[in-house]
């Protein structure tokens, strides 16, 4: 095996090992041992004993959920990044955040009471925002079959702009509301289960399979369009796969977690540095990171302030930003690594 | 054998008229070179070639066919392009960078195979990057680029080149070895290449025939002798030009004759 192959699988061993000791940490610390044994024995009982209970129905389906959105968010980070040949794209460049942000707050403000196998009415607002948001950017920057790059790009920032706006109306017409928005839009994991779990990692994993197959096309990207067309590459029908299938991703993993920023756009990153920059690495290796800093973002998020929750899209911020600074330092003195 | 034609071929871009009514063939095994002013319209009509733009009138033939009726995977394998300048905004290494050359063969999923890898590493021996293999493009100078760019449209196995001035930014002993390479190439391999240059004189030495664009058209299509007369330089560049006989190869040499301002120097 290669040394990327390798590290890919080195990423996944320390994802494994990090979410089973993470299973230990909350207001009930349980050692690794006893968590080993809670996951590997079979529990029939009516009445099991408290730490199971812990361990499969709160933290486990919390987790897993975790690494599944932390995955979705880097693996489609890595998918914009190429897409744009951007290291600043992230996951809501084209207004998945803001549409998901308009949807929350109007399902919050209106008390709009749908729900959907799995999904709240908030997140499932969330979902649709996000994916209409998307819809509109890329049917306002396309002209005839193609959608020319920068136009996508500014048309998400007109969109998202627009979206905030209503939001930020919506705050302010509905302050009795404004602790339950905030709440939303920072982004948690707090209390979510198996069912949350069951209904949006399909969509995830559909989404990161898909973008892992465009990989060599993206890479074909990194000579330009021009030379990418001479290569055989359609554009436009490869722009059309990438946001069909980073947007899925995105909007499942906001459904699931709220707005998570920073994961997104660091990961990739830290994926180029690990594995070079072959998409065909970059977008499981993203995937493998974006899932690992959440986890250890959630943890923190969950026992910092203990018994109270940190917001964990606070803590990605918080982390991120400072972090993200040293890579972009680091870079400067390796220029050509990453980034 | 293969051949690339434009057929009174127009172009433009919005009002703006670049090429009018332009016809050019290329057989193969042949090497012709697009010469002319800035603006005159050469990059315009290698795109044209390329399909990457649509000519407002007339055609483009592969072997017979128009390429706007062929699919993208077909003419990418028949057609081999190097633009003029190529970004590399992520760090594959150089020989990643020639492996895309094998995507119109292998496609977007599959794996390549050992097949693939022996026209790489063919490619690489052929442009001198063997050593420079894993290295990130991202670190390499103006000159290795162009060579890599090559090196990719090789991998590509294309029956024709387009080559937008393929020597830019190289210095003279790569100048003249890419030259050399790109013409033994059309030989050895019965190649149709069709390449822009500035560098009359090398032009003059390595290209069987000379295409001279000026004024939104061909007014010359011939070997180099035929072409590069002082009267032809001259219209085409607006400069006088005296041209006389390469000292080894006896090739057509052309000689700027402006006039130089004296006086100045220590």
């Amino acid at each position: 095996m290669n040394r990327r192959g390798l590290c890919l699988v080195v990423l996944l061993a320390l994802l494994a090992i990090v979410t089973v000791l993470s299973l230990g940490f909350g207001a009930v610390s349980i050692g690794p041992q006893r968590i080993v044994e809670i996951l590997w024995a079979e529990h029939q009982s009516p009445r099991p004993p408290s730490d199971v209970t812990i361990v499969w129905e709160l933290r486990l389906p919390r987790l897993l959920l975790a690494c599944l959105v932390g995955c979705g968010l880097g693996a489609a980070g890595a998918g914009y990044q190429g897409l744009f040949r951007n290291p600043l794209a992230d996951p809501f460049v084209i207004g998945a955040s803001s549409g998901a942000a308009l949807g929350a707050t109007l399902a919050i403000v209106t008390g709009l009471n749908v729900a959907a196998p799995g999904l709240g009415t908030v997140p499932l607002a969330a979902l649709v925002g996000a994916l209409l948001a998307v819809a509109i950017v890329y049917s306002v920057a396309s002209i005839g079959r193609d959608v020319p790059l920068l136009t996508l790009l500014l048309a998400g920032v007109a969109v998202s702009n627009f979206c905030i706006a209503v939001v930020s109306l919506l705050m302010f017409l509905h302050d009795e509301k404004l602790v339950t928005i905030f709440g939303w839009l920072m982004g948690s994991l707090s209390g979510r289960g198996w069912a949350v779990l069951h209904t949006t990692a399909p969509w995830i994993l559909a989404g990161v399979a898909g973008l892992w197959l465009l990989a060599r096309s993206l890479d074909a990207l990194t000579f330009g369009e021009e030379a990418a067309s001479a290569l055989g590459l359609r554009l436009a029908r490869l722009r059309a796969w990438v946001v069909l299938a980073a947007s899925i991703t995105t909007a499942a993993a906001v459904a699931a977690g709220g707005i998570i920023g920073f994961v997104g756009l660091v990961s990739p990153h830290i994926a180029r540095l690990l594995v070079g920059a072959r998409h065909a690495f970059v977008i499981p290796a993203s995937g493998l990171v974006g899932a690992l800093l959440l986890v250890v973002a959630d943890d923190l998020a969950r026992t910092v302030t203990a018994p109270a929750e940190l917001p964990v899209g606070v803590v990605t911020a918080l982390l991120g930003s400072p972090f993200f600074l040293v890579l972009l330092k680091t870079r400067e003195r390796n220029p050509g690594r990453g980034v | 054998m293969s051949s690339l034609a434009a057929q009174e071929v127009s172009c433009g871009y919005g009002d703006r008229r670049v090429l009018e009514s332009l016809s050019l063939a290329v057989r193969a095994g042949e090497v012709v070179s697009l010469l002319g002013p800035n603006g005159a319209g050469k990059t315009t009509l290698l795109r044209a070639l390329a399909r990457l733009l649509r000519p407002t009138h007339g055609t483009v033939l592969l072997d017979g066919g128009d390429i706007w009726h062929l699919g993208a995977g077909d003419l990418s394998r028949s057609v081999g392009l190097m633009p003029q300048s190529e970004r590399r905004d992520w760090p594959l290494t150089v020989e990643e960078s020639v492996q895309m050359g094998r995507a119109p063969h292998r496609g977007w999923l599959l794996p390549f195979n050992a097949d693939d890898a022996r026209v790489v590493d063919e490619a690489l021996r052929n442009t001198a990057l063997l050593d420079l293999r894993q290295r990130p493009i991202t670190e390499l100078s103006g000159g290795e680029w162009r060579r890599v760019i090559l090196a990719r449209a090789l991998a590509q196995q294309a029956r024709v080149l387009l080559l937008d001035e393929p020597i830019g930014g190289l210095d003279l002993r790569f100048q003249v070895e890419m030259l050399r390479l790109i013409r033994e190439l059309a030989i050895r391999e019965q190649l149709a290449v069709v390449l822009t240059l500035h560098d009359l004189n090398l032009a003059a030495v390595y290209s069987h025939r000379i295409a001279l664009l000026s004024e939104r058209t061909l007014i010359a299509c011939g070997t180099p002798e035929e072409v590069l007369t002082a009267e032809l330089v001259g219209r085409a560049f607006s400069v006088p030009v005296a041209v006389t006989r390469h000292p080894v190869y006896g090739t057509p040499l052309v000689v700027p004759m402006g006039d130089v301002p004296q006086g100045g120097g220590a």
